[in-house]
């Protein structure tokens, strides 16, 4: 810190609202992408497990070490094949959600209970049907819980990935509040990236409570 | 492949292997930053979640305490620490200080949730009966308690240290040295070569720490209760909110 600078310039944030909004549009920008391709990963890989359980354990093990890698390393490992540029933020950042949401998916769709299966089927319900129409409706809750958590573990990682040059709310905390000794940058930063895990994990909880109106709340 | 022999060439290369900016010089600030942060980390979450856990006083502490520690990203504790060090030690307030403050506010929270929830998960009745053999309140923490809550303690302790170790290389930022400095001197002179060797140098050192806490958990645990080998890997109730991974 500079000898003499205030700890924190409420004024600094003021005049800079627009450089803000533009670190928290990118910020969400790259998670979104993450998330998203995350979930399509996952969601087939759970339908893999499905069908054949014995993929499940390999599955896990592979994407549980993806996860053990460090964020720092897993961003810059893949430099010399792409380089510095999203994909190689998101290949990492994708990585990191699936251990998360495989294990999700795989555990809502193997709650639901074999009675309700027998019936389904008992109904006439082909394979398919009974995936879409029974056993996703009822795994839901479990499967936006897996959601909530990649997100908000995806919006803290991409704070990382300013390491890289893709900008978002890590740069306020590093570029900016590190590196040019400016610490109202970094607390704004961090706070930032707290109110946007909030809110996107607030918002996929109402998401969650709109489209399972027969559920009681029952996550943590 | 010609750049993994280069990479293996680094690996080689004899400048890597003395003077300050040394692989065996990096590697032991790395080591010494993580476990100084760890032992500082438990030393202030052990018994918080333990008295929280035991009394059950304070619960909401913890609650917030594990929420923070979600939301916060991890390269958030070290940007904070870094003014606060700085601004009460001035210049000595650069390097170690910064990255060890950050260090061990990332370690608190996942000992705090996992030790207080492995403690509360203690079936009441087995409290009971300890108390009931006449067992000071003491002793039921540290001989039926702890010992039945040992998986999920030490599965906190394993997360926080995966973590400590996984983020000691952003300590560079702050002037912490460890094997961080290699990638973002990398990263600074587009030295793919270097910025590559360290980062597999720092996911095996993450790797290493993961697997020796996985291997001390299942030594620790007393043999009559450990889970039997066939019982599914899911459990849903964990699975479905958030922290399912600290288990």
């Amino acid at each position: 810190m500079i000898e003499g600078q205030p700890f924190f310039r409420i004024d600094w944030v003021i005049d800079n609202l627009d450089v803000l909004s533009r670190r928290v549009g990118e910020h969400l920008l790259v998670t979104v992408i993450a998330v998203v391709v995350g979930f399509v990963i996952s969601f087939a890989l759970a339908l893999l497990v499905r069908r054949y359980p014995r993929v499940y354990g390999p599955i896990l093990a592979i994407s549980g070490i993806l996860y053990a890698i460090p964020s720092i390393a897993l961003f810059v490992l893949f430099i010399p094949i792409t380089g510095l540029s999203l994909l190689t933020a998101e290949i990492a950042l994708v990585s990191y959600t699936l251990v998360i949401l495989v294990r999700n998916i795989v555990t809502g769709l193997r709650g639901v209970p074999a009675e309700v299966i027998e019936a389904a089927t008992g109904m006439g319900y082909t394979d398919g049907q009974r995936l879409w129409r029974v056993e996703l409706p009822i795994a839901l809750p479990i499967i936006v819980a897996g959601l909530r958590i990649a997100t908000v573990t995806t919006i803290g990682l991409v704070t990382i990935a300013t390491l890289i040059g893709m900008g978002g709310l890590g740069y306020l905390i590093v570029n900016i509040g590190v590196q040019r000794r400016f610490p109202t940058a970094t607390i704004t930063g961090v706070v930032v990236v707290v109110l946007l895990s909030t809110l996107v994990d607030l918002a996929l909880l109402a998401l969650q409570r709109r489209l399972t109106p027969w559920a009681k709340a029952r996550e943590a | 492949m010609e750049f993994f022999g280069e990479v293996l060439a680094w690996y080689g290369d004899p400048a890597n292997w003395t003077g300050n900016d040394s692989i065996p010089v990096r590697l032991w600030e790395h080591l010494s930053l993580s476990v100084a942060s760890l032992l500082a980390g438990l030393a202030i979450a052990l018994p918080i979640g333990l008295y929280i856990g035991h009394t059950g006083r304070g619960a909401r502490l913890a609650v917030a305490v594990s929420n923070i520690g979600r939301a916060v990203p991890s390269l958030g504790w070290l940007g904070i620490a870094y003014p606060i060090s700085t601004g009460l030690f001035h210049r000595g307030g650069i390097g170690f200080l910064p990255a060890f403050i950050g260090l061990v506010a990332l370690a608190i929270p996942p000992v705090v949730t996992n030790t207080y929830t492995g403690l509360r998960e203690v079936d009441a009745d087995l409290r009971e009966t300890a108390r009931g053999m006449g067992m000071r309140e003491f002793q039921v923490l540290t001989q039926v308690e702890v010992p039945v809550a040992l998986t999920v303690i030490l599965a906190g302790i394993r997360v926080s240290a995966v973590a400590v170790v996984a983020t000691a290389p952003l300590a560079a930022l702050v002037g912490g040295g460890t094997l961080g400095s290699y990638i973002l001197e990398g990263l600074a002179l587009s030295d793919e070569v270097r910025v590559f060797a360290a980062a597999v140098l720092v996911a095996l050192l993450a790797i290493l720490t993961e697997l020796g806490f996985a291997w001390l958990q299942r030594r620790a645990v007393s043999p009559g209760l450990a889970r039997p080998k066939d019982q599914p890997f899911a459990e849903p109730a964990q699975a479905a909110g958030p922290g399912a991974l600290a288990s």
